[in-house]
């Protein structure tokens, strides 16, 4: 089906620079928060740890003479011990980054680029996130080969396609771990040990569950693991890269150059009060995952048999079971996505409809998934979080059902299914 | 906020919602778009002579899409056949204020419009064959 959107129109006005201004409800006061796959809020007594960090306890971490720069270090010290706890690591083996996506993207050209004489191929997935998927396409303009392991309907691979894929010059196998946009859990444990069987190198992209599950990255056969603080209550702008130094000893080409920080793995000034807010926000996760992870299933399973006790033709999209417990994708038919969310009052998600994308491109994942087009087109994410409450939950259930009611009295797709219309009957009119 | 607050508008008060009866010799049906491009529009007109003198749509799609469809009957409703065919999506982008990203959105309208009214003279047109 050719959708294009600028059949007969003036196309010239559409150009990529551009933004996309959609907004997503007429109330200009968002009252509850359920993006939390997109960015949580820092956790106050993160925030509180941080914020002598900015003009009191001062100093650039990779000073080395004068007490200034050595609390700025000590200070680093403590919370590179905090995110190593968190997945049962060696301090000295956590490489701080700007972010996920550095990690992701330290990890997949730095191990290519320094065993591209081992081998040139890699095993990845095809519902990655963007940050380790868009890697893999440069790689592969480098003349590195990609096989893309296709996941089933849930959203999982198994250990054994990874198995089957692994060859004599395969360098790195790198999944995602909690995915992003449908929220499925990859069997990361099993992989790792089919990886360590073989002897690659496992990347992990756990972006995404390290507040509610628990890795170790020894016991899990994991090599490198990417980590975001943003995700995990911590302050944007900071992520870690987890680099095995035994059993084996991975190396790294670094990405960018400069002062010889992180252990030569990444240069630049390293972002102290981000960095200790990281700590902090590890250090909270780690006390409250298994609590977090049987409220958040409780809540979420609310707002489960609230939907499908009320609507017919909806969907949840992404494993039933093996999931992030916070995500829900679901797939309200024959309502659109963004029209959907323009209904909410005061409910901050996202919507899986290519009308809200940049690109107007529906998202790869839920195509991998084989949710059909027409589907990924009414789906709505929902991300609770260490924040969300009953009662938002309730508040949000309640203005989306009055929004999708409303929508599916508008709605010609529905009218002609209650109609007894086969809708994949019709010869749609499309330019 | 991006949305124009006549965009706004027509998304939370839509104009002529509904639909007219489909076997009436003096209604003209309009579907276009389709289910995998997220948008779907049924946008109907009745006729008396060669005036339209009622309009009804039902709209699948984003909130552009829905007000886009709104606006388009309560312009085609009172006008003549003729009149109803000329109008243009630009028309459409400039009164909403239509985002650049949105512009098929009117794209759309506009052809539900003329989509209708062909309906409506082939209908015409074939009663006149039988007759």
């Amino acid at each position: 089906m050719d959708c294009s959107k600028g059949h007969g129109g003036p196309r010239h006005l559409l150009t990529p620079e551009d933004p996309v201004r959609t907004s997503t409800s007429s109330s200009t006061e968002t009252t509850v928060y359920l993006d939390n796959s997109s960015t949580t809020r820092c956790d106050p007594r993160v925030v509180e740890e941080m914020v002598p960090y900015f003009s009191q306890t001062y100093g650039n971490a990779h000073s080395r003479s004068h007490a200034f720069g050595w609390n700025a270090e000590k200070a680093v010290d403590e919370a590179r011990e905090r995110v190593a706890a968190l997945i049962n690591s060696k301090p000295s083996e956590i490489i701080f980054t700007s972010g996920g996506t550095e990690a992701c993207n330290l990890a997949i050209f730095g191990v290519a680029r320094m065993y591209a004489e081992k081998g040139k191929h890699i095993i990845t997935t095809n519902v990655e996130h963007r940050s380790c998927m868009d890697p893999c396409r440069a790689l592969e303009r480098e003349g590195f080969e990609v096989t893309y392991l296709e996941v089933d309907t849930t959203g999982r691979i198994t250990a054994e396609q990874v198995a089957e894929a692994i060859r004599e010059d395969t360098i790195l196998v790198s999944t995602i771990f909690g995915n992003n946009e449908v929220g499925s859990l990859m069997p990361a444990k099993e992989i790792g040990a089919v990886c360590k069987d073989k002897g690659v190198i496992y990347h992990l992209d756990a972006c995404l569950g390290l507040d509610t599950e628990t890795i170790d990255v020894d016991a899990d056969g994991i090599d490198l693991l990417s980590m975001s603080s943003h995700k995990i209550y911590g302050p944007q702008g900071v992520g870690a890269l987890y680099v095995r130094r035994r059993r084996p000893r991975v190396r790294l080409r670094a990405v960018n150059l400069g002062g010889g920080q992180e252990r030569g793995f990444r240069h630049g000034t390293l972002n102290v009060p981000g960095i200790v807010g990281m700590g902090k926000a590890a250090e909270l996760c780690m006390q409250t995952r298994d609590e977090e992870k049987t409220r958040l299933t409780a809540l979420a399973k609310r707002m489960k048999d609230a939907f499908w006790g009320d609507l017919d033709h909806i969907y949840l999209n992404g494993h039933e079971t093996e999931r992030l417990p916070g995500l829900l994708n679901i797939s309200f038919n024959y309502v659109e996505g963004e029209s959907l969310m323009m209904g909410m009052n005061g409910v901050a998600v996202s919507s899986g409809s290519a009308c809200t994308s940049a690109t107007l491109e529906p998202s790869h994942v839920m195509r991998a998934l084989g949710v059909g087009e027409d589907l990924v087109h009414t789906s709505i994410r929902f991300s609770l979080g260490r924040f969300t409450t009953e009662k938002d939950v309730d508040y949000a259930v309640e203005q989306c059902l009055a929004s999708a009611h409303k929508l599916r009295e508008m709605s010609p797709l529905y009218e002609m299914v209650k109609e007894g219309i086969d809708l994949s009957e019709i010869e749609w009119k499309h330019d | 906020m991006a949305y124009s607050e006549k965009l706004i508008d027509h998304f939370n008060n839509p104009r002529n919602l509904g639909s007219l009866d489909k076997s009436d010799e003096s209604v003209g049906t309009g579907i276009v778009g389709a289910p995998e491009c997220g948008d779907v529009m049924k946008l109907q007109i009745k006729v008396e002579g060669d005036k339209i003198v009622d309009a009804k749509f039902k709209t699948f799609g984003c909130g552009s899409a829905i007000a886009s469809s709104s606006l388009a009957t309560e312009w085609v409703k009172g006008r003549t056949l003729d009149e109803a065919y000329a109008l243009k999506n630009t028309e459409i982008v400039e009164e909403l204020a239509l985002p650049p990203v949105k512009i098929h959105c009117s794209v759309l309208a506009e052809e539900a419009i003329k989509s209708a009214i062909e309906d409506f003279q082939n209908k015409k047109n074939a009663a006149a064959a039988e007759g």
